[in-house]
């Protein structure tokens, strides 16, 4: 790995044909982590020997003539909420340490039938609740970029895995922005696609209304390459949508001539000097590159946050109970099963969690439910209309994807309502459903990454990874510089 | 974070949603609970101006009808594996505490 980067594109096509062995990919990979995973903390669990005995049985498949598929030997690092059976999965939380799934989240069969090889587990914010990965009860994750900074959250061990070199793609599950946060303060490109286009059976729910799986990569072709692989209708998921695998790879090379981007004019203010002076950069990138842009408004934009911190946290306070310590991972021992409940939640759940169990809780009880949730749900359709009205001017909108660069260790984490202000921007795709992802677009304050985050409506998806790869090839002809 | 009189929420609200949530407070704990969520309900009274009487709320994204398959078993969890996973089992069965003793 010391030369250059080797992307998930070029490893397929390698070991496709034969001309790279998918167990010297993973020996790479495993050195990258031997190398610098002590300072980083990407991972809860790596999987090296499973790793290993993978890749052969790779090497074996085209050795003997059968392809192993769109991401033959690619090695790939997914966030410890992801089933996986018989493997250690824990949500980075105490209450399921140590519990091993009976079976396999949808992605986690996919990326195996196409052919990729699981590095890892990456750590995250307990049960993806965070934006800075320092909500873990195993301990935070570094930004690779500089160890003294948080990698963002709640997927942070996801994007520092692929910042770190540990694998060119992690899978990564954003509720209200914890992917494309953590790709813009570390540098990576990341993807939540249009809900329901990837499954979430053997994700372990959050907000099940919000929950999207997507990938973390170093080049936009490659997230497109692994979206295409994971994405694609599931019976074992209700909300899953009816249609194929998302078709993006071929359209990468359209470009961004005649179509319009949107400037959000009342977009919520906050973010930083340097953050701001690169999307202007990104628009006029895009505006070189034949886009008109066009002002649009979104009004209501800036009370998702509000409809997110009362609506996320009420389907989470659901969801979370089932852990009550009688099926999975641990039990704190009672004289009957109520006080066993108690004591096996208040000792298993971090902070954070019991804050935003609580919250829920309070949004949907009794004599609170109109005033909060049902409130909330409204606002919720308020944004969604707001949304149609600018992409009827406007095909993508451009904002930041987080409000700054990233922050240091320690400096939001004994305030909540702080740390919630990161998603700002990321929130209000979740509430509408519709795809959004960060881009790397240079550096801001302390030589650090800058995301410019692209949003599309629903299942535009091909339309978002066109304007990405013109940014893209933008910053290759800056030679990332900025 | 420290607001001396919060005035959305309760001491007394906030130890009745960790009982519902089945969660245990030290008495540091709930102060501390009462003082973050007044906080955060005080910054979400940004919603209390909107006009939302003839609005829809929305559920989920995605319009959604309901989804029907055939009657018939399909590929199920082992049952083995899934007692395996569970903190105690005994006799293919998860094991608790007694139930009858339930102080509420």
């Amino acid at each position: 790995m010391s030369e250059q980067i080797q992307t998930a594109t070029q490893i397929a096509w390698n070991v496709r044909n034969g001309v790279t062995k998918a167990t010297d990919v993973v020996e790479a990979h495993l050195a990258q982590i031997d190398a610098r995973e002590g300072e980083v903390h990407a991972f809860n669990l790596v999987l090296a020997d499973e790793a290993r005995a993978r890749a052969a049985e790779i090497d074996d498949m085209v050795t003997v003539g059968r392809d192993p598929g769109l991401l033959a030997g690619v090695p790939v690092a997914l966030k410890d909420n992801m089933c996986t059976r018989g493997v250690p999965t824990t949500c980075s939380s105490k209450i399921l340490d140590g519990w091993k799934p009976p079976y396999d989240a949808t992605v986690v069969t996919r990326l195996a039938e196409a052919g990729a090889v699981t590095i890892g587990k990456t750590n995250l914010d307990e049960f993806a609740m965070g934006s800075s990965t320092e909500n873990s009860a195993f301990g935070p994750t570094y930004n690779p970029r500089d160890l003294s900074r948080v990698p963002g959250g709640s997927s942070g061990g996801s994007a520092a895995a692929v910042a770190a070199e540990f694998a060119p793609v992690s899978l990564g599950s954003d509720t209200g922005g914890s992917i494309r946060q953590p790709a813009a303060l570390c540098g990576v490109v990341g993807v939540k696609p249009t809900y329901g286009s990837v499954s979430r059976l053997g994700l372990i729910a959050f907000g099940s209304s919000l929950d999207q799986i997507g990938p973390f990569a170093h080049t936009v072709a490659d997230a497109a390459l692994t979206l295409e692989a994971i994405s694609g209708h599931d019976a074992g998921d209700s909300t899953s949508i009816q249609q194929g695998p998302l078709d993006l790879t071929r359209q990468l090379e359209f470009g961004v001539a005649g179509l319009r981007i949107g400037r959000i004019t009342d977009l919520p203010e906050g973010a930083s000097p340097d953050v701001q002076e690169r999307l202007e950069v990104a628009f006029d990138t895009l505006r070189s590159a034949g886009a008109e842009i066009v002002d649009v408004e979104v009004p209501a934009f800036g009370y998702g946050l509000t409809a997110y911190y009362l609506i996320a946290p009420a389907e989470a306070s659901s969801n979370l109970a089932r852990f009550d310590g009688v099926r999975f991972g641990h039990r704190v021992d009672a004289a009957d099963t109520n006080s066993m409940y108690m004591a096996t939640r208040t000792d298993g759940f971090g902070a954070e969690v019991k804050r935003r169990i609580m919250l829920g809780t309070y949004a949907l009880s009794a004599g609170y439910y109109d005033a909060y949730y049902g409130r909330a749900q409204k606002v919720r359709r308020l944004i969604a209309n707001d949304f149609a009205a600018a992409y009827a001017k406007a095909d993508v909108l451009l904002t930041p994807a987080s409000p700054t660069v990233a922050f240091e260790v320690g400096d939001k984490s004994s305030d909540p309502l702080a740390m919630y202000l990161c998603d700002t921007y990321t929130i209000p795709s979740n509430l509408t459903g519709d795809p959004g992802m960060s881009v790397p677009f240079g550096t801001g304050e302390h030589g650090l990454p800058v995301g410019v985050q692209i949003l599309a409506p629903a299942l535009k998806d091909p339309v978002m990874f066109q304007a990405a790869h013109v940014l893209e090839q933008h910053m290759q002809h800056e030679g990332g510089a900025s | 974070m420290t607001s001396p009189e919060p005035t959305r929420i309760t001491p007394e609200a906030v130890a009745k949603v960790a009982s519902l949530a089945r969660l245990t407070l030290t008495d540091d704990e709930l102060h501390q609970a009462t003082d973050e969520l007044g906080a955060m309900l005080d910054h979400f009274a940004d919603i209390d101006a909107l006009d939302l009487d003839d609005v829809e709320p929305m559920m989920q994204p995605t319009p959604l009808a309901n989804v029907m398959r055939d009657d018939v078993v399909g590929v199920m969890l082992d049952r083995d594996e899934v007692l395996a996973a569970a903190p105690v089992a005994e006799d293919g069965r998860f094991r608790v505490p007694p139930i009858i003793g339930l102080d509420d």
